[in-house]
């Protein structure tokens, strides 16, 4: 699985990415003419690194994770090319397809309680995967099992083994979620607002038993969340879309910091701060989607800073700095930018 | 049950359950403004249990607060910490095992006796749901919602009734347009803002907004939040504010009590709460919130 795969072209660095999504489109089929969610995103995550793919509703990011897991139900129409491991995982076999959702990725959904049966206890959840794809002996999924709760620092793991959902608190739930997600050791984790439904408390809680894991065994993780802040404090780096498409990537610093896109700047500046009142600034009109969206660049209509262009023209991504950004005026507005966020 | 006044409801509590000993609450609550006579709301003492005998819950202990005339109140807490349970309780969805709640002066702890009443009663106290998508009628036009609320409780002529849900759509940002309308054609922003509206039609004293603005986008979020300051400085109206956030808390209020698995553990002006709190609880619920340079940490305890 491991094997050096010659198609992987892209090449600027040596590394090979782990996760590499270029050019994703995603339409519904059953719409006419079919109804855009997703188009033209590309990313990357490489073996270690934390991507945080940050965006409010019907932005795709959910989209996004789906399609790169193959999860997608059959009127969603795809295009473009996910790669993991230099293999493209749309072509694999049914059996591949099986052994990378069971071995190579593992998925974390934003609540717990819907993606556990409430007729299983714990402990059969979280061996039944192992178990039935073969990777391990009963015995021995049971034994890491329960050493995977201790390390979630989950005190009495073997009494939990045998509780059902119903008996755990969201928080507790949510880390047998991520002890269930590294059971098979995989290498790259999809989280899709695994804190979420969260206190903030528990939140951090369990962000840090996350990250920890993360860490240790040196995953990759595409982090999906609509909250930039949390997203910027995890990550290395940041994937901003709006309407299907992304409008801004770069190193989460950088583009915390420094937005260089009008919507990031406008996001960061609309979150209402714990420390000073002020007048909030609200991007008017309501988040887009891709199928919504003319020609133009998707947030032109809710964007101050529109010109004649803005509203004609898709601008591409392209570097800025060091980041990539999908705005004409990038470069002119990038004072008033960073004062827009920082304020 | 104690009714006979409003006042000294904040620094009048015992430091109950508190087990450092270290923090009065009620301290700074004192600067609550607890023992002016134009309190709109007072509560005191306020208890409720649910569950059947031998297996209570204590959802809301002994919780003693007021609200003052044009004055915006946060509920601050997280699941189960019994804020939602008080705001009920004040809104008249629940009643209370014990202690009692005055508003504008007159008990409303016991269900009101007759119609009248209770409308009148409803017209002192409105409250807006989290959930935009589950609190409209999904089969009702909103500008027919509208009129229906002001049939019941006013007798308007057409054209008034008219005039009058114009007047609200466009109070809360809307317009005429959106009358016509059936909930599912709107978002999540406008949904709420008809929300609003519904609320804002019986003319109400008190507004109680149960974690109002949570369910919505962020660039939503902060229409919605700069709505409600405004709308509170047109009409004076005071907002009881339940959220678990605190940034959201900062935004919108004036003073904030803390509640901690039902028990009242900090009160007092939100800017002072969030900036030098006083119970350990409070620090760790700011310390939860992510910001630059934030690092997420396993609980000490």
């Amino acid at each position: 699985m491991t094997v050096p795969n010659p198609n992987a072209a892209t090449g600027l660095d040596g590394d090979q990415p782990l996760l590499e999504i270029r050019r994703l489109g995603i339409e519904l089929t059953d719409y006419l003419p079919p109804r855009v969610l997703v188009q033209d995103v590309s990313l990357t995550v490489r073996a270690g690194e934390s991507v945080g793919l940050v965006g409010e509703s019907g932005s795709g990011k959910s989209m996004t994770i789906k399609a790169a897991m193959r999860l997608l139900p059959d009127n969603a129409n795809v295009s473009g090319d996910i790669n993991f491991d230099g293999r493209s995982v749309d072509k694999l076999s049914r059996s591949e397809l099986a052994a990378y959702r069971s071995g190579d990725v593992a998925m974390i959904h934003q609540d717990p309680r819907s993606h556990t049966n409430p007729m299983r206890t714990v402990g059969e959840f979280l061996i039944e995967g192992v178990v039935a794809t073969r990777q391990m002996k009963k015995s021995d999924a049971n034994d890491k099992a329960v050493a995977l709760l201790a390390e979630m620092g989950i005190g009495d793991a073997g009494r939990r083994m045998k509780q059902y959902p119903h008996q755990l608190s969201g928080g507790l739930l949510q880390r047998v979620m991520i002890a269930a997600s590294l059971m098979n050791e995989p290498r790259l984790i999809f989280a899709d607002e695994p804190t979420t439904a969260l206190d903030v408390t528990v939140q951090s809680e369990v962000m840090a038993i996350l990250m920890e894991q993360i860490q240790d065994r040196d995953l990759g993780m595409l982090f999906v969340t609509h909250d930039l802040d949390l997203a910027a404090a995890v990550t290395d780096t940041l994937v901003v879309m709006y309407a299907g498409t992304v409008v801004e990537r770069g190193r989460a610093e950088d583009v915390y910091i420094h937005p260089r896109h009008p919507y990031t700047a406008a996001l960061l500046a609309s979150r209402p701060s714990t420390t000073q009142v002020r007048r909030l600034v609200s991007i008017p009109g309501r988040p887009a989607t891709a199928y919504e969206v003319g020609d133009g660049c998707a947030f032109a209509a809710r964007c101050p800073f529109a010109t004649e262009q803005c509203r004609s023209t898709r601008p591409p991504l392209r570097p800025v700095d060091d980041s990539q950004v999908a705005c004409h005026r990038s470069e002119e507005l990038a004072a008033v930018l960073k004062e827009a966020a920082s304020a | 049950m104690t009714t006979n006044e409003v006042g000294g409801a904040a620094d009048s509590r015992p430091n109950a359950g508190i087990t450092d000993g270290t923090i009065l609450p009620s301290r700074r609550g004192a600067e609550v403004p607890a023992d002016t006579p134009s309190a709109i709301l007072a509560v005191e003492n306020l208890t409720k249990i649910f569950g059947r005998r031998g297996q209570e819950h204590a959802a809301v202990k002994d919780v003693s607060f007021t609200l003052g005339e044009g004055d915006s109140l946060a509920i601050v807490g997280e699941s189960g910490s019994g804020k939602t349970t008080t705001a009920r309780i004040v809104a008249g969805l629940e009643t209370a095992t014990a202690g009692s709640v005055m508003i504008d002066g007159r008990p409303v702890t016991r269900a009101s006796r007759g119609r009248r009443q209770r409308r009148a009663d409803a017209r002192m106290v409105q409250m807006v749901f989290q959930d935009p998508f589950g609190s409209l009628d999904p089969r009702q036009k909103i500008g027919q919602g509208l009129r229906e609320l002001l049939a019941i409780h006013y007798s308007l002529s057409s054209s008034a009734a008219s005039q009058r849900v114009s007047d609200l759509l466009r109070q809360v940002g809307l317009d005429d347009r959106h009358a016509g309308q059936l909930p599912r054609t709107l978002s999540g922003g406008q949904r709420q803002r008809v929300a609003v509206a519904r609320a804002l039609a019986l003319e109400p004293k008190i507004l109680i907004l149960d974690e109002a603005v949570s369910a919505l986008d962020v660039s939503v979020q902060a229409q919605v939040l700069n709505l409600l300051v405004d709308i509170r400085q047109e009409t004076g109206i005071s907002y009881l504010f339940v959220s678990h956030d605190l940034g959201v808390v900062r935004q919108v209020t004036d003073n904030c009590i803390v509640l901690n698995q039902g028990e009242l553990v900090e009160s007092g002006p939100t800017a002072l709460v969030l900036d030098s709190p006083r119970h350990e609880y409070t620090q760790s619920l700011l310390d939860a919130v992510p910001k630059p340079g934030w690092k997420p940490r396993r609980r000490t305890s």
